[in-house]
């Protein structure tokens, strides 16, 4: 039951390191070590906090929420045929809204501090993760039609064996949306550059500009736990759940890994996008979605 | 019958409120309030349990011989308990909030509100009970007028008259729609009551009366492009009546609709699909006016549009499934929409009631000068976030519940259905999710403008918490928000035995089991949820006891003399979003620009609006049309005698003319 759970948690843990690591390579850089991040966390817990005299409440609970949040989201997610910690019908809805539950919080966490800069985080964040929930849910729901259920570990079990032979098509644009919503649920290239070092342009890591010490530890951490929750989702999509189990263990870390150098590269090879140009291309990811729905409807012969 | 002479008497005794001393006036009112709502709801404890029963009584019987009969079944006792609750809470927060109202107004005045509010409650409670078509329409009319008074309360502007007559026009020109079905339906069966709908169902195509009622009663529940009224007749209205409007009174509105759907035999596909798709319209376009808002209230009101199209998706896919003959579709979807209209009842109220306590503090509506208000007023900014997580469907609280039933509609049929449907249904996944996507950006924007940062006026800044009497009645409405959110199975089972008894669904028992379970692994991963958060925070406390804590300015990068106009305004926040939805909302903005010879330019004001298209097209471009033609005739009334002696002249020749050539 836990092996989803256990296994997202021990992916976090290479995930932001193997970023690290393809991003000096990719420059030619010596760079830091794989466990950098953490090292850096372990820092951060050592340290004491200063909160700035605007924030309240609302500032001091937000990470803990955010990080409740993504710990609850990570509970949905199956491994191999084994089913998630808590599955029932509809579970992606709470997965959905818990991490929605989480942004929300991050967000007035920002304009808890009444500086402009983290207002205008606040609002593009809000906007941008907005604009791209359409997606994730067309996206889930095609699953649902194509496979004929409504629950992670059920839809993930049946998905290679519904008897259908063109499954690997959807298999192939359902990754690629789900490698794009992850780069946006956390703010990476090409939507946000996290390396970016002016405040105008950033958007999350302005968000988070006033935290400190413990704090942002768990906001850190959350991060981590998010990539690894959507490499796992990747990971169900293109493994079937039926192969050997320690097969799939091996198959699991390298698929992270491989979601770990994808941004890498894509991060060290691109350039962001102009601010005013991330609605248009977080949209595009919802008609993606549609042309996936497109794609299951003529698979399941709904349209000759 | 004991029942029903208790009500009668408390109908009697409403008269009196006019009659008892001022200081008494309040407690006089809420003593009547009390004892109707303890009687009302023994009418329904009789009927929830048990879905099937009903319980009527006999009010009276006029001397035609016509008895006056409020039927109770389970749905009548549904709305019952949601008007109740809201009603008796929104008359407790008033008494706060009316406080500053007793120096300026009279008795008079207040006479008059408490018995509107009175009347109000009491007409909505008859219009849920009511079978009969005239006495339905009577109350319906009894309801709008009292709400009117309420709304006019504070008539000191003009505004706010102008917007209380429009709204009666509003909701007369609704009733006239609904009296017109009523008179189709009398005209073939003999009867003009909702229990005859069901016999002319049968025996005619449903469409066109359905469409005749639907118009009606949205009128009032505020689908688009029906809406006009309630933007602007909820800021207008005190804080408590806006609660009890927007929490229940446009609910009436769906009552109305259910109870027809209900009797619907025929034409069932394509009424759901019309439902549906204008309550995606309400639902997106609602959330999306909402966003641009200034004003706390105003906001709140879009906000109700939005809502009204969440539960009217729910009743649209319960129909789609009926058509299709999908019972797990129309009792999810049934069931969602019901509950829905509970859980609105108690978020949009509590936010109403919170929008209150911040103009009685700040003395101003408007977002753009409130700000740090959680400092000031931590029990209502911490209600005000219970309230928003809540309606934007957030885990977990109960709105959240409600949007899982109608999401598990959703999902659940794509499997097996056909094209049409399965594009029908993909859409309004998107859209739902786009409503809760807008929703979050809109409720980050009002609760992170007006509570958090610093105050962006002097007003904001000296603003003092509500009092006791106001914040108390609120925690009441926020503990029902989080025990729907937590323990939802024991709140859900009952709406599945409304619904199943409602629309004879069979597969109700069954499925319902099916769902409790889901509904329980729900409540178990909310508490999962809160446990986490509570450890974490715990831990934190204790990490953080054992470290260097300190407090310095907000990083303003390098720059310290920030003031807190600097901050992000509820404008500035909307200006992106503003600027991919301009098609959708047409933002107006006033500024004299600076001429070029102008070296010292002086003071100016900067202003921007947004309009709302529907209201500018359907209701101000026609009226203007009428009013300016009619303003065009005007020139014939000059004042001056010889003129019109001449009009009757000329008059008098065409009649002549007219009947010499045998044209009349």
């Amino acid at each position: 039951m836990m092996a989803g759970f256990v296994l997202i948690a021990v992916a976090a843990f290479f995930f932001p390191g193997v970023i690290l690591r393809t991003k000096s390579i990719a420059s030619g850089r010596k760079g830091p070590g794989i466990f950098q991040p953490w090292k850096d966390i372990a820092v951060l817990f050592r340290k004491g906090s200063v909160f700035s005299d605007t924030t309240g409440l609302i500032f001091r609970i937000a990470p803990s929420v955010t990080l409740a949040t993504v710990t609850g989201a990570m509970l949905f997610l199956p491994f191999a045929e084994q089913k998630a910690v808590l599955s029932f019908e509809g579970d992606f809805i709470m997965f959905a809204y818990l991490l929605a539950l989480g942004k929300f919080f991050t967000i007035i966490a920002a304009l808890d501090t009444g500086s402009s800069f983290e207002g205008m985080g606040a609002s593009r964040e809000a906007l941008f993760s907005m604009l791209v929930e359409p997606a994730f849910f067309i996206l889930i729901a095609t699953f649902a039609m194509f496979t004929g259920y409504t629950s992670f570990s059920v839809i993930f079990n049946h998905f290679f064996i519904t008897g259908n032979d063109y499954v690997l098509i959807y298999s192939i644009i359902g990754a690629y949306l789900l490698v794009q919503i992850a780069m946006i649920e956390n703010s990476r290239l090409p939507v946000d550059d996290p390396k970016t070092h002016l405040e105008l342009t950033m958007i999350h890591e302005v968000m988070i500009l006033d935290y400190s010490g413990f704090d942002k530890a768990l906001i850190h951490i959350g991060t981590y736990l998010k990539f690894a929750i959507y490499g796992s989702l990747i990971y169900n999509l293109v493994v079937p759940a039926g192969w050997n189990v320690i097969l799939q263990t091996g198959l699991f870390f390298a698929v992270q890994a491989l979601f770990a150098v994808v941004i890498g590269f894509t991060e060290s090879f691109r350039a962001r996008n102009k601010m005013n140009k991330n609605p248009k291309f977080i949209l595009t990811l919802s008609s993606i979605a549609l042309i996936a729905f497109m794609v299951i409807l003529i698979l399941t012969e709904k349209l000759a | 019958m004991f029942g029903s002479t208790a009500f009668l008497v408390i109908l009697l005794l409403s008269l009196f409120v006019f009659a008892v001393p001022e200081w008494l006036k309040y407690y006089f009112t809420l003593g009547l309030l009390t004892a109707g709502i303890a009687l009302s709801t023994s009418w329904c404890t009789g009927v929830l349990p048990d879905a099937g029963q009903t319980c009527e009584l006999s009010l009276f019987t006029a001397a035609t011989g016509t008895r006056m009969v409020l039927v109770i079944d389970s749905l009548s006792a549904f709305f019952i308990l949601v008007i109740n609750f809201t009603v008796l809470v929104g008359f407790l927060y008033a008494r706060g909030y009316l406080e500053p109202y007793r120096a300026r107004m009279n008795a008079l005045r207040f006479s008059i509100h408490y018995f509107s509010y009175l009347w109000l409650w009491i007409s909505m409670l008859m219009v849920v009970m009511v079978r009969d078509g005239l006495s339905f329409l009577i109350v319906w009319e009894i309801m709008a007028l009292s709400s009117f008074f309420l709304v006019i309360f504070d008539a000191e502007e003009r505004s706010i008259m102008k917007t209380g007559i429009s709204y009666l026009i509003q909701m007369h020109v609704g009733m006239f729609f609904i009296l017109v079905a009523f008179l189709i339906v009398q005209q073939d069966t003999g009867r003009m009551s909702f229990d005859a709908l069901g016999e002319y169902f049968g025996r005619h195509r449903n469409l066109p009366v359905f469409l005749l009622f639907f118009a009606g009663f949205a009128i009032k529940a505020g689908f688009i492009p029906l809406h006009t009224w309630l933007p602007e007749a909820h800021p207008a209205a005190p804080s408590h009546v806006s609660g009890v409007m927007s929490g229940v009174m446009i609910k009436m509105g769906i009552y109305g609709i259910v109870r027809v759907l209900a009797a619907m035999q025929s034409d069932l596909l394509v009424t759901g699909v019309i439902i549906l798709i204008i309550s995606l319209v309400s639902g997106v376009l609602g959330v999306m006016m909402a966003i641009v808002q200034h004003d706390l209230k105003r906001l709140l009101a879009y906000h109700s549009i939005e809502n009204i199209g969440i539960i009217g998706i729910g009743l649209g896919l319960g129909v789609i499934g009926q058509a299709t003959g999908n019972h797990t579709l129309s009792l999810l979807g049934y069931s969602g929409g019901l509950l829905h209209v509970l859980n609105h009842s108690l978020f949009k109220s509590l936010l109403f009631f919170n929008a209150g306590s911040v103009y009685l503090a700040a003395h101003t509506r408007n977002m753009e000068q409130t700000g740090g208000l959680m400092k000031r007023m931590p029990w209502t900014a911490i209600l005000f976030l219970t309230g928003s997580l809540a309606i934007c469907g957030l885990p977990p609280f109960n709105g959240f519940i409600s949007e899982y039933l109608i999401y598990m509609g959703m999902f659940g049929s794509l499997s097996g259905a056909n094209l049409f449907h399965s594009i029908l249904i993909v859409g309004s996944i998107a859209a739902l999710s786009l409503i809760g996507g807008l929703a979050i950006f809109c409720f980050t924007k009002a609760f992170g403008i007006v509570f958090l940062g610093e105050p962006r006026s002097d007003q904001a800044g000296h603003a003092r918490e509500a009092g006791k009497s106001m914040i108390y009645p609120q925690l009441a409405t926020a503990a029902m928000i989080i025990f729907i959110g937590l323990g939802s199975p024991l709140v859900v089972k009952p709406v599945f035995g409304i619904v199943g008894q409602i629309w004879n669904l069979g597969a109700q028992p069954l499925v319902s089991g099916a769902f409790t379970a889901n509904l329980a692994q729900l409540s178990l991963a909310g508490g999962i949820f809160v446990v986490t958060v509570a450890v974490l925070l715990l831990y934190r406390r204790y990490h953080l006891s054992r470290r260097v804590v300190e407090t310095g300015p907000t990083w303003g990068c390098g720059y310290t003399a920030g003031s807190a106009k600097q901050q992000y305004t509820a404008t500035s926040f909307a200006y992106n979003y503003n600027h991919i939805a301009k098609p959708l909302l047409q933002t107006r903005k006033e500024i004299e620009e600076i001429g070029e010879d102008e070296i010292f330019p002086h003071g100016r004001k900067f202003l921007s609006h947004s309009d709302d298209l529907f209201k500018r097209h359907l209701v101000d471009r026609p009226v203007d049309l009428v009013s300016g033609l009619l303003k065009r005739i005007a020139v014939m009334q000059t004042g001056q005698i010889r003129h019109y002696i001449l009009y009757a002249f000329v008059f008098m020749l065409l009649v002549l003319l007219l009947a010499m050539l045998k044209i009349i």
